[in-house]
């Protein structure tokens, strides 16, 4: 199970605002993150993966203390491990999208399997800049799975694919998230996109 | 013609290079990330050589390592080494004389990358140094070997600091652009002109095989 209470103040257009969220997500579960613009969805997503650091809160998962302000604990990213889909894609513009997989896991049976979900087989030398916009975010998503995370933060994952293979993609990670019991938090801008994905909801406003 | 100067400039440059490389690597990465009081002094004194003229800059490395006071007795007492009228003290020079052309490409390069190339390395739990070396370094190629060779062209050209701290001592710290200097005060211009045509011809072709890689280099998406 995760908790999370954190408060985070933000910059905005008309002054600052704050970022208060106190929730507890089961593990396994699949919840869906919504709200408008500049709320602080990818904050939240970012504080909880360790590359943000709110004013106060606490995050707790698995029992393990991730963050505590008051015992100014804070474990690094690299600890915490958790999978994390950038909403731009936040590829390595250097690594073929084989070297991606490759540089996440050394799991070449994994590596396999990703690359045949992701549908990228026959693609596994290009380079990013040659890859489509919806080839580049599914490189993003697998890149996230590579290492089999506990806790899969996804910044909205599916805006750049087309309903079909959104569709088939969205049926292949529901499988692998319940294989391996994965709790996965999904910031999107249109909650119908997920097709029952998800299981809960947060709304940040 | 004596060759001498010649190659040991290209000795200077290419050593001076090589250091700076090793050094400003993680200098520039320590000073890519963020800002505080101390990195904006420390780059102000990194960036003075550009505009601080040559010779100020040698009065006082000559003073600071000179055999008879400060640093460069207990220098020269504990180690023996002498930094004034040496070859290493050449070194010295350049490496301080030509930091800011190593640091200024790589951390201006380095602050350019998203923010994210590196989220995205750590949240798979990959080290701060895997980082640099197999996601941030070859992702900053040209700007690395612009500064490899600004520095080097750089050193090639020194004078000013060369003069005050290593003197003009054959075979020692007689680089070419002293000896350029040297035949003309002789009116051997046939030699000045052959030091300068080769320093001249050197230096075109780094520049000119800099601007053609980085011509393919645009293909880049970070560009």
């Amino acid at each position: 199970m995760i908790s999370v209470t954190i408060e985070k103040k933000l910059k905005a257009y008309k002054g600052q605002q704050v970022l208060k969220v106190s929730r507890t997500f089961e593990a396994g579960s699949i919840t869906q993150i919504y709200g408008p613009s500049g709320a602080g969805k990818t904050t939240f997503l970012k504080i909880i993966a360790g590359f943000i650091e709110p004013e106060k809160g606490n995050i707790i998962v698995d029992g393990i203390t991730w963050l505590d302000t008051k015992s100014k604990i804070s474990i690094s990213p690299q600890k915490r491990i958790a999978g994390f889909v950038f909403q731009d894609y936040a590829l390595f513009p250097n690594m073929t999208v084989r070297k991606h997989l490759e540089y996440a896991t050394s799991d070449a049976a994994w590596i396999e399997r990703l690359l045949a979900i992701g549908k990228l087989e026959t693609f596994t030398n290009h380079k990013p800049e040659y890859l489509s916009g919806g080839q580049q975010q599914r490189l993003a998503i697998l890149r996230a799975l590579a290492i089999k995370p506990k806790l899969l933060l996804m910044d909205e994952p599916f805006s750049a694919l087309d309903p079909e293979m959104k569709s088939a993609l969205i049926g292949e990670l529901k499988m692998i998230f319940d294989e391996m019991g994965t709790t996965v938090l999904i910031v999107t801008h249109n909650p119908q996109e997920l097709n029952g994905l998800a299981d809960g909801e947060l709304n940040i406003n | 013609m004596d060759l001498n100067p010649i190659w040991l400039t290209l000795k200077l440059a290419g050593i001076t290079t090589l250091l700076l490389l090793v050094v400003g690597l993680p200098l520039a990465w320590w000073l890519s990330k963020g800002r505080s009081f101390v990195k904006i002094i420390l780059e102000a004194i990194i960036t003075m050589p550009l505009v601080l003229p040559p010779s100020v800059l040698g009065f006082y490395l000559l003073l600071a390592f000179s055999p008879q006071h400060g640093i460069g007795k207990w220098l020269h007492q504990a180690f023996n080494i002498q930094f004034v009228f040496s070859f290493q003290g050449l070194v010295l020079a350049s490496i301080i004389y030509s930091m800011p052309f190593m640091i200024g490409p790589i951390k201006s390069a380095l602050q350019q990358l998203p923010v994210s190339l590196s989220q995205a390395s750590y949240s798979i739990g990959k080290t701060k140094w895997q980082t640099f070396v197999h996601v941030l370094l070859p992702n900053i190629k040209p700007s690395l070997l612009t500064a490899m060779v600004l520095t080097f062209a750089h050193t090639l050209g020194e004078f000013g600091v060369v003069l005050m701290i290593g003197g003009n001592i054959p075979n020692v710290t007689r680089v070419a652009s002293i000896a350029v200097y040297d035949s003309v005060e002789q009116m051997d211009y046939a030699a000045a002109n052959a030091y300068s045509f080769i320093l001249f011809s050197i230096t075109f072709v780094m520049v000119i095989s800099v601007f053609v890689f980085n011509k393919y280099q645009l293909k880049s998406p970070l560009e």
